[in-house]
């Protein structure tokens, strides 16, 4: 197997997977970085979002290959000194319930408010319907985006 | 497997789990803790710097336990809530019953709690005083700390404990007063919530040891269905492929050393199945049998006067619900470490104790060879309270001598769960003259959860389904039977159970009996309420407050803005009281859901947040349900697969969520599951409120 070079976290690292490897599964099993979940492996939930060269998308759902050499940001790595401002809404609203979908949520939310740093109930709406959360955390997850959106953003 | 969980059975369970624990206390300077703290029982050690760390032996799953528990036990100690770090037990002999489940974590635990941080306190007290050579009555608790205010002296609990632990443990202490809470009652940020912000709060999923590697099985596509033969070469041609082999009869797994390696050896692997008995079943072959079951006489459940020799208006309605899934956000999944005499499981479950014996079972171990270590809960919903993810896990460690987590992708769990008994409900009342009911029967038709799992049903009762079907409205003649059915499809405890199919059938029929009687829904069921009575154990008055503070909340009977209308419903379970009022519109014949109120009387709210994330949680998960869960059963196979086939709740379709709570110095009571049971037929209330059309099968959209 082909040595696939990611540059994850701020951090090069090399992986020996195939290629066709979802990435979900590179971070979580090889860089054993387990804040990125697996929900539904099919683009259904949420749960493994991360960014590639900032904007969301669904790690289950892309190949490893597909983003060799390209910036990713994973869960771990949102913020590099402590919790970011839109980490600290999420804890001021009392967002995580099991917790579980929450790093996708908070990677989704990262990443709208970064195109749309005062997103509208309807962008936020239109931007988040791709996260499950099966413990019903909507209501606060909306309220923590207005919340780090008032705060000054996602950093 | 095994398949008799010790799920604690509502109130019977609820108490023989505290007697167990109250009556074991460690003794003094145990080891536990190490040499110099203060452990004063199985719950609580106190260190010289000070810290107090609190055991909670129970799952968390999302509910707030890591945070609820030690709450009511820092109250007692007069603890300063800074102190106070958790840690998570694992399948243990000192702590009773420690599943997690029906509600009953605060329940269960207020007494056992409360007594094991008062006590402690009595014991820093006595040591205080003893140090500086004074009464102990002119001393105090306060803060972590211990006072004498007579020559202003204060020592904290850390620099106490050598003292204290040297001292004899009170086996009743004095108790607060509700009064003087200082934790209790509060807004105490979860203890847990910094670790899911940042990715670092470890579930199931995410356990790893050394050397670990990683399995999926597969199962057979047809309930019961067993392997035939299988034929593994292309499996093992796939990279990290390791391991292809039968685990039990009804399974092959394939182990890795990725679990996309895993499911890889799993795509190509080809498996000839004995399909079995069921390979023909259908829902709809199941839902007509229950059909059939309900002309026969059921068990009696609940019984006033006799409603067959009632005569005025008779009004009847069938209800059915479909089978559903929990399918909590992680999937299941478990680590374990079979060395020989020894296997150590790491698992996210709801039943530590029953994985442990389970398990052990399985791989041919004495349970205390086996060690279960409870991680966090992505969820639980109930589908936790099955043991298969950790003895699979043992049975495959065993198989391949090391360790190995196995995994359950989505459709595993969607179709191979166990599931919320599909039901059907036979109701019938009749009205008087002035259109009020004065006689009301339920059929209730379903097969039963815990005779499916091996628990005895005297005279046909299932006991839990009695408990759910409680009804707290007053009519002279009633009739609430149960006639129990078989299934072979494999049965589990779903969020608020039995409760849920009971108050869909039960609280819509009511809103038809008001239609019917030209009453409002809401002055009906306070009209049924109106005496101050006990009624099974539940009191009227309760269930009034909860109706009224629900409606005076959502402006009940007050203008709404155009299109949109109010649906009301109330259920008791789990030792609470809930009322919630859904608002909607209709959107292309489809509700839009808008607004709910939810009221709860809970007695003694622990923590207000944590109470109204419940209500938030609950009524999200019971929308899901009303509006598409179902899983169908076609040849014997699950259909859906998932989150597109069962969709759950979004927040584009998410409504606000209102909690209100009945303050209340009674003994704390269920919150987890007594939002679910409302919401249903709440929503169809509403939906027939603004379209006239009744629903009376879920899932409303199908
Ligand atoms: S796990 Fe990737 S979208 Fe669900
Ligand atoms: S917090 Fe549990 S799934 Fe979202």
């Amino acid at each position: 197997m082909p040595d696939i070079t990611l540059r994850v976290n701020g951090s090069e690292r090399k992986v020996s997977v195939t290629p066709q490897t979802p990435l979900l599964w590179v971070l979580r099993d090889t860089l054993e970085l387990s804040g990125t979940k697996f929900g539904c492996g099919a683009g259904l939930c949420g749960a493994c979002t991360v960014h590639v060269d900032g904007a969301a998308v669904r790690s289950c759902s892309t190949l490893v290959s597909q983003v060799a050499g390209k910036s990713i940001t994973t869960i771990e790595g949102l913020s590099t000194n402590g919790l970011n401002t839109l980490q600290q809404a999420w804890i001021a609203e009392e967002v995580p319930q099991c917790g579980y979908c929450q790093s996708g949520q908070i990677m989704a939310a990262a990443a709208l408010l970064a195109k749309n740093p005062h997103p509208s109930d309807e962008e936020i709406t239109q931007a988040m319907s791709g996260n499950i959360c099966r413990c019903g955390t909507y209501d606060r997850i909306r309220r923590a985006i207005h919340r780090a959106s008032n705060a000054g953003g996602a950093r | 497997m095994s398949p008799i969980s010790r799920r604690e059975f509502i109130g019977a369970g609820v108490a023989a789990g505290a007697g167990l624990v109250l009556g074991f206390y460690l003794p003094h300077r145990s080891s536990v803790g190490g040499g110099d703290s203060f452990v004063p029982n199985a719950y609580l050690r106190i260190t010289p710097d000070n810290k107090v760390t609190v055991v909670v032996a129970r799952s968390e799953m999302g509910q707030g336990v890591r945070t609820a528990l030690p709450m009511i036990l820092a109250e007692e100690l007069e603890a300063d809530w800074k102190q106070i770090s958790i840690e998570q037990a694992g399948a243990s002999t000192l702590y009773g019953d420690q599943s997690t489940g029906g509600s009953a974590s605060v329940r269960s635990t207020w007494d056992p709690m409360r007594k094991a941080g008062a006590a402690a306190r009595e014991m820093l007290i006595s040591a205080a005083a003893l140090k500086w050579g004074v009464g102990r009555a002119s001393c105090k608790a306060e803060n972590g700390t211990v006072v004498h205010p007579g020559s202003n002296r204060r020592l904290t609990y850390g620099q106490l404990v050598g003292r204290a632990a040297t001292l004899p443990i009170p086996t009743d202490p004095p108790l607060k007063q509700a009064k003087d809470y200082k934790i209790v009652g509060t807004r105490v940020a979860r203890i847990d919530t910094p670790s899911k912000v940042n990715g670092t709060a470890e579930y199931g999923i995410d356990f790893r040891l050394p050397n670990m590697k990683y399995a999926v099985l597969a199962r057979c596509p047809v309930i019961g269905g067993k392997v035939a033969s299988f034929e593994d070469r292309e499996s093992k041609q796939v990279p990290g492929v390791s391991y292809v082999g039968k685990i039990g009869d009804s399974a092959v797994a394939i182990v890795a050393d990725s679990t996309w390696s895993a499911i890889e050896g799993r795509r190509v692997l080809s498996v000839t199945w004995d399909e079995g008995p069921n390979k023909d079943l259908s829902s709809a072959v199941i839902m007509e049998s229950l059909k059939q079951s309900a002309s026969k006489k059921g068990a009696t459940l609940y019984s006033v006067g006799d409603v067959s020799k009632v005569v005025g208006r008779r009004i009847q309605a069938a209800y059915e619900l479909p089978f559903m899934a929990h399918a909590p956000m992680e999937p299941g999944n478990s680590t374990a470490y079979y060395q020989g005499s020894k296997c150590e499981i790491w698992s996210p479950t709801q039943v530590p104790q029953d994985v442990r014996d389970s398990a052990a079972q399985a791989i041919g171990l004495d349970a205390d060879q086996v060690k279960v270590n409870v991680t966090l809960l992505g969820g639980g919903f109930g589908r936790r309270l099955e043991h298969d993810y950790g003895v699979e896990a043992a049975l495959v460690s065993k198989a391949i001598s090391g360790p190995v987590k196995v995994l359950w992708t989505r459709e595993d769990d969607m179709r191979n769960s166990t599931y919320r008994p599909a039901s059907y409900h036979q109701m019938s009342a009749v009205l008087d003259a002035q259109g009020w009911p004065i006689a009301f029967s339920h059929r209730i038709v379903m097969p039963s959860i815990n005779v499916q799992k091996g628990f005895p049903a005297e005279g046909g009762v299932d006991a839990e389904v009695k408990e759910e079907a409680s009804f707290v409205y007053s009519f002279p003649n009633i009739s609430v039977e149960y006639v129990m059915t078989e299934t072979p499809i494999p049965l589990g405890w779903m969020r608020s159970v039995n409760a849920l199919q009971v108050a869909f059938a039960s609280e819509s029929f009511l809103d038809e009996l008001a239609v019917a009687g030209a009453k409002d829904p809401l002055e009906l069921r306070l009209h049924l309420l109106s005496k101050n009575e006990d009624i099974q154990g539940w009191h009227t008055a309760r269930m009034r407050a909860v109706l009224r503070l629900a409606a005076e909340k959502a402006g009940w009977g007050k203008p709404l803005p155009p299109g949109h209308y109010h649906g009301i419903a109330g259920f008791a379970c789990f030792n609470s009281y809930m009322a919630e009022v859904v608002e909607i519109s209709m959107e292309n014949d489809r509700p839009r859901v808008h607004r709910v109120i939810g009221a709860i009387d809970c007695g003694q709210v622990i923590n207000p947040n944590i109470l109204e994330q419940q209500i938030q949680g609950g009524v999200i998960y019971a929308l899901t349900n009303a509006l598409r869960a179902k899983i169908t059963f076609d040849k014997g196979r699950v259909v859906q697969g998932n989150f597109d086939d069962y969709a759950p709740i979004r927040m584009s379709e998410a409504p606000v969520v209102e909690s209100y709570f009945i303050p209340s110095t009674e003994a704390p009571t269920g919150a987890g599951e007594p939002p679910v049971p409302p919401l249903a037929p709440a929503l169809c209330n509403a939906i027939f409120a603004a379209t006239k059309k009744r629903v009376r099968a879920l899932p409303v959209l199908g």
